[in-house]
């Protein structure tokens, strides 16, 4: 029953990474890939977690495994926010729709 | 498994094929670091996951961010060297022989290897090592020596990085990214709570001082770059940082002489105290490669500021 949860959760977070992966591919600028990068990634490794958590032999094992995500979900988030910074002080502009569109708050 | 064996194996070709092939030398510094990842992934599918934390830390990590910062140090037109693709043969002859001659010696010295390995002897000798675990007395017991001159070696390459030039300052990150030296502070804690544990693990599990020193070290890099520790640069300091750079290498040589000493051979630690000894030198040890570690990222000699 665990191991069929468990696998149930792993799969679920597949497509996650899959969708990210095809954003960092296809997105046109720095900041919208880093946007599919970290936010689908996030969820996918959670859910791939919780499948290998709910499969752990104990709970010291399942907590290390919640502990993995929360280290992985500081040092992404805030190695995410580094590279928008210095992308926006250094690199090119985010792309616009139009340039006209820049008070739109999209 | 077979399956992941091979990606990995492929991965590890492909990264590898990038980092030399590709031109741009951002690229070979990032698929360097990409392959350092792969081989620490292999090391845990050979079931070594000691080597495989210190090549994460050390090969990906540690060597990667300092490439890194001597890219950023070289003059624009510097980085975008080409590799050179207009004598293609003439290069690829000697370069392919030059790989299957390292290969050919490589499958000769496995093959030469003892066919049951030396498990059994150093098991015969391990109650008298001082250590309870296999690697550990060979580490820092019965081939302390090769672990004296590793740590010598790293001494050396701190003296060869402050021979070239006087030391950067860290830049002042907190107006423009605060977010790095707070996590570098609050994370500071998990990286001295992952050091003691593998110390503690040392003594009988695969562990011990060199993974202990590469997470201390590389927690040590993070509060450096992000300017927390600013003693490392200060010249009030620049002595006791000698010292403590220099200080497994001393209690190392302390104890092969002491050995010589008590029992006539050089690192001949007497059983009844080699524990003690052994504990000794695997926390010096330990503090000196993470401090090596950090003094590496000083880019030079330090004591230019008061």
């Amino acid at each position: 029953m665990r191991e069929l949860l468990g696998a149930g959760f792993i799969l679920l977070g597949i497509p996650f990474f899959i969708a990210s992966t095809v954003g960092l591919l296809r997105f046109p600028d720095v900041y919208t890939r880093l946007h599919a990068l970290t936010k689908a990634d996030n969820i996918g490794l959670g859910l791939i977690c919780l499948g290998l958590a709910v499969q752990a032999s104990s709970v010291a094992v399942a907590l290390k495994i919640a502990l993995i995500w929360g280290l992985i979900l500081l040092a992404s988030s805030t190695g995410a926010t580094l590279i928008a910074t210095s992308a926006i002080r250094h690199g090119p502009a985010p792309l616009r729709r139009n340039d006209d569109d820049t008070h739109a708050g999209r | 498994m077979l399956a992941v064996d091979l990606l990995l194996a492929l991965a590890a070709l492909a990264t590898a094929g990038q980092c030399l092939l590709l031109p741009g030398l951002f690229r070979a510094v990032a698929n360097l670091m990409a392959f350092g990842l792969v081989m620490a992934l292999i090391w845990v599918r050979l079931e070594a996951p000691d080597v495989a934390l210190a090549e994460a830390a050390i090969g990906a990590g540690i060597t990667g961010a300092l490439l890194l910062t001597a890219l950023g140090q070289l003059p624009a037109s510097r980085r975008s060297i080409q590799p050179t693709r207009d004598r293609p043969l003439r290069q690829l002859i000697p370069i392919t022989a030059l790989v299957l001659l390292m290969a050919g010696v490589l499958w000769a010295t496995v093959l030469a290897l003892p066919k049951p390995g030396l498990v059994e002897e150093v098991a015969a000798v391990l109650p008298e090592s001082g250590a309870e675990h296999a690697v550990t007395a060979i580490l820092l017991n019965l081939r302390g020596i090769d672990t004296l001159l590793e740590i010598a070696v790293m001494l050396c390459a701190v003296a060869a990085i402050w021979s070239l030039q006087q030391a950067i300052p860290p830049p002042a990150l907190g107006d423009h990214y605060p977010g790095l030296p707070t996590l570098a502070r609050w994370l500071h804690p998990l990286f001295l709570l992952m050091f003691s544990y593998f110390l503690w693990q040392g003594a009988h599990a695969p562990g011990g001082a060199f993974p202990a020193g590469a997470v201390l070290g590389a927690g040590g890099v993070l509060l450096l770059l992000t300017g927390s520790i600013a003693w490392m640069h200060q010249r009030d300091f620049n002595l006791l940082l000698r010292w403590l750079l220099t200080a497994g290498l001393l209690l190392f040589l302390a104890n092969a002489l002491g050995g010589l000493l008590m029992t006539g051979t050089l690192y001949g630690l007497p059983p009844q105290l080699a524990g003690y000894f052994i504990m000794a030198i695997e926390v010096a040890t330990a503090l000196s490669i993470a401090l090596m570690l950090m003094a590496f990222y000083l880019f030079g000699r330090p004591g230019a500021q008061r």
